[in-house]
């Protein structure tokens, strides 16, 4: 009741020319975000799965908190 | 034309492009295809700016996507500096290049083509010119035919930054995250080729798939143009068949027949020691060991040259030619560079910029909007797998012979200024 099952994964994608190296991602989703020397993002290249939501929300925060909206989560369902 | 003979493009003298006319008379043919897109299927023709994406599959996605209006590119832009062949090309045969633009053109249903040539190659822009003068004195109906002349830079010849100049005058590469992914000029659909894959493509809607396949392996049929440079009498573009040894290619240029190693691919390729001299040029063989054919450019260096040295200036240079959109590409490709200049030095952080080298080129891969730092990392790590103890020698102070002769062999061109840098 009420929980949906989630299936499937999601991917932290950023669009690197719009991608300043303002690091608030890495601030707000840690563990999907960690930082080269120059301050921009390295994000995981392996799939989260959705289920995952203490992830999927510091995802959603880093989206948010992006000053140049370079960032989106990318859901593949699995089927 | 017979099926077995070879110039099949350079049918002709570079330096005198072939009349209209002469080109009806040197192609002239009977053959009907039922189907262009099915011959151009069965030809297996892969394309020849560099990437080798199988060409019938790019027009079949374009023709099955819809929209009126659709545009063909033909991208004459030469970005690596070591080619020739698409300007001698177009000095030797343009009206072939300008045929197979015209059948993508109804394959796709497109009305519009545009070629698209650096405007730092007058001759070029000249044979294209003239060509389509004689087109349209001769009064052929079709596709409208036009010539854009874009500033030349590096990554100006990447098909996105192509676009975007086509769209807003501006060389810059975007951002594509779904592939396929298909480009827009003002929302019209663009299917581009280069122009050595167009003028191949000429030759197959002229004599169809089964011609095509008389010459090459099996897999990647054909014959393609290279641009032997580097240990050579002078730089040559000859026209080979797929999966010839590379040592027959290098005889045929006249290169010195003992290289140290060999760049291929061009700028953002791969080094290839000597001793895999025998193998066949084709994409199939050189995958095992991290090479490509790329755009058909060999650059031999010889056995008094440095592999490392060669590595530092082109990097130095590519890092310069970086569109400084992405902040990998923008900040890591120049320390890349840096890297390579302390080894060079042999001084006491030489050890440890080689360690740094590795670590940077795995933090830069697969990061830029475009694959410009991808062919950076992949020289680089090429360059460390074939050069091992150059680069060693050089981290520990015991320089090479080949970097204390001073002769280089790859042309880098000059490095432009930050400020100098057209990109519009």
């Amino acid at each position: 009741m009420g929980v949906r099952r989630r299936s499937g994964v999601f991917y932290l994608r950023v669009n690197p020319i719009l991608c300043d190296g303002f690091g608030h991602c890495h601030e707000l989703a840690p563990e999907l975000v960690s930082m080269d020397e120059w301050g921009y993002p390295i994000i995981r290249r392996e799939p989260t799965p959705l289920s995952d939501l203490a992830t999927l929300e510091s995802a959603r925060f880093a989206v948010r908190g992006c000053p140049r909206q370079a960032l989106r989560i990318e859901r593949v369902s699995e089927n | 034309m017979l099926a077995h003979e070879l110039p099949r493009l350079l049918n002709g003298t570079p330096g005198t492009p072939l009349t209209l006319g002469q080109h009806e008379a040197t192609f002239a043919t009977t053959f009907e295809a039922a189907s262009l897109l099915d011959e151009l299927e069965n030809s297996g023709l892969t394309g020849h700016g560099g990437a080798a994406f199988p060409t019938a599959r790019k027009a079949r996605l374009l023709r099955d996507h819809r929209g009126h209006n659709k545009v063909v590119v033909v991208n004459a832009m030469e970005g690596e500096p070591v080619s020739y062949k698409d300007s001698t090309l177009l000095s030797t045969n343009p009206h072939l290049v300008l045929d197979g633009a015209a059948i993508l053109a109804s394959i796709i249903g497109a009305k519009d083509i545009i070629v698209c040539v650096s405007r730092d190659n007058p001759t070029a822009v000249g044979n294209v010119q003239r060509a389509l003068d004689e087109r349209a004195r001769a009064g052929a109906r079709g596709p409208q035919f036009n010539l854009e002349t874009a500033p030349w830079r590096y990554v100006a010849g990447e098909e996105s930054a192509l676009v975007h100049w086509l769209n807003d005058n501006e060389s810059l590469p975007q951002y594509r995250p779904q592939r396929p992914s298909i480009l827009k000029i003002r929302h019209h659909a663009v299917l581009l080729d280069n122009v050595e894959t167009c003028a191949h493509v000429g030759l197959i809607g002229r004599f169809g798939a089964e011609w095509f396949r008389t010459l090459g392996t099996s897999v990647s049929p054909g014959s393609m143009l290279v641009t032997v440079t580097g240990a050579v009498e002078r730089p040559k573009v000859l026209e080979v068949v797929t999966g010839t040894t590379l040592r027959t290619v290098l005889e045929f240029a006249g290169a010195d027949p003992d290289p140290q190693a060999l760049l291929l691919g061009g700028y953002g390729g791969a080094w290839l020691d000597a001793a895999h001299l025998d193998a066949p040029y084709d994409n199939e063989t050189l995958a095992q060991w991290g090479a490509t054919v790329g755009a058909g450019i060999i650059v031999a260096l010889g056995r008094d040259g440095c592999g490392v040295v060669e590595t530092q200036r082109v990097v130095q240079w590519m890092a310069n030619e970086s569109a400084r959109q992405c902040g990998p590409c923008a900040f890591g490709l120049p320390a890349l560079s840096d890297d390579l200049a302390d080894v060079l030095a042999g001084t006491r952080n030489s050890s440890q910029a080689l360690q740094r080298l590795e670590h940077r080129c795995g933090v830069i891969e697969g990061r830029g909007a475009c694959r410009h730092p991808d062919g950076v990392v992949r020289l680089v790590r090429s360059a460390l797998r074939v050069f091992a103890g150059d680069f060693e020698g050089h981290a520990h102070a015991t320089h090479c012979a080949g970097s204390r002769s001073g002769n280089v062999f790859v042309a880098v061109p000059r490095l432009e200024k930050e400020s100098e840098l057209v990109w519009e």
